[in-house]
């Protein structure tokens, strides 16, 4: 049995499942998953850097494995919440071009938030 | 806005204000607090590439009085995220909907949350020797 249950008016503007809502549900637990350790981790890392001057600060993040950890917490963390901030704009902000500009906003502040950290992690790594 | 007067289901003014819904709202509270805090990491890690005078400026905003209570907030809304969020997953398995375990988990995070924030403004006056 396969009855369309939607009308065709709903079809033509384009509502209904988009099928990918289950992605984003995956998404959003498989970054959190990984935030458990990576931001116990980081809170570790902010207390050493706290006693450390600028030189010793940068020593720290020039190890191998605290780049990678830093990196990985910073990717998880903004996808994390741009999931996040996306449902939560999706279910309070009701005004149709107020939401768009805001998901679209959000999108780019994490995508250039987590560009810019990882540059800034990448050239401490290296040099 | 809501684009027709529809009659609405009964919310918020009706029902006895309750622990596990405070916590979930908490948990979007705190979710937001956090990644606007995500502008402090980026600040420190472009400052601590950037060269000593920015870190030092950023270390300095870090100590000021605005800059302590950020961070005591963002330190407890991170910790209550991680705990909740815990909570969230353990749902997502299966494990933990009897309204009887959904309270012990809840007033668990709220301790948990709480004595970690503790702790960790412990370690930290611990090194700078106080607020």
């Amino acid at each position: 049995m396969s009855a369309d249950l939607q009308t065709p008016l709903k079809r033509v503007r384009g509502l209904g499942s988009a099928k990918d809502g289950t992605h984003h549900f995956v998404i959003q637990r498989l970054t959190a998953l990984a935030l458990i350790p990576l931001s116990i981790w980081v809170v570790f890392l902010a207390l050493t850097l706290m006693r450390a001057d600028y030189a010793q600060a940068r020593a720290i993040v020039h190890q191998p494995f605290a780049a990678l950890w830093l990196a990985a917490f910073v990717i998880a963390a903004f996808w994390h919440a741009q999931l996040g901030m996306q449902v939560v704009i999706e279910d309070y902000v009701h005004t149709r071009w107020l939401e768009i500009t805001a998901q679209v906003a959000v999108k780019f502040f994490c995508f250039i938030g987590a560009l810019a950290c990882v540059l800034a992690i990448v050239r401490m790594a290296l040099s | 806005m809501p684009q027709a007067a529809r009659p609405l289901s009964p919310h918020l003014g009706i029902y006895k204000w309750q622990l596990t819904m405070t916590l979930s709202i908490i948990h979007r509270a705190t979710g937001v607090a956090l990644a606007v805090g995500t502008l402090l990491l980026i600040a420190a890690l472009l400052a601590l590439a950037s060269g000593p005078e920015a870190y030092g400026k950023v270390q300095a905003f870090c100590g000021s009085a605005i800059g302590l209570i950020l961070l005591f907030g963002w330190s407890w809304a991170l910790c209550y995220h991680l705990c909740n969020g815990i909570r969230h997953l353990a749902w997502d398995s299966g494990w933990g909907f009897e309204i009887s375990r959904a309270y012990v988990t809840g007033w668990t995070v709220v301790a948990v949350s709480l004595l970690t924030t503790i702790a960790i403004w412990g370690c930290v006056f611990a090194r700078t020797g106080g607020p």
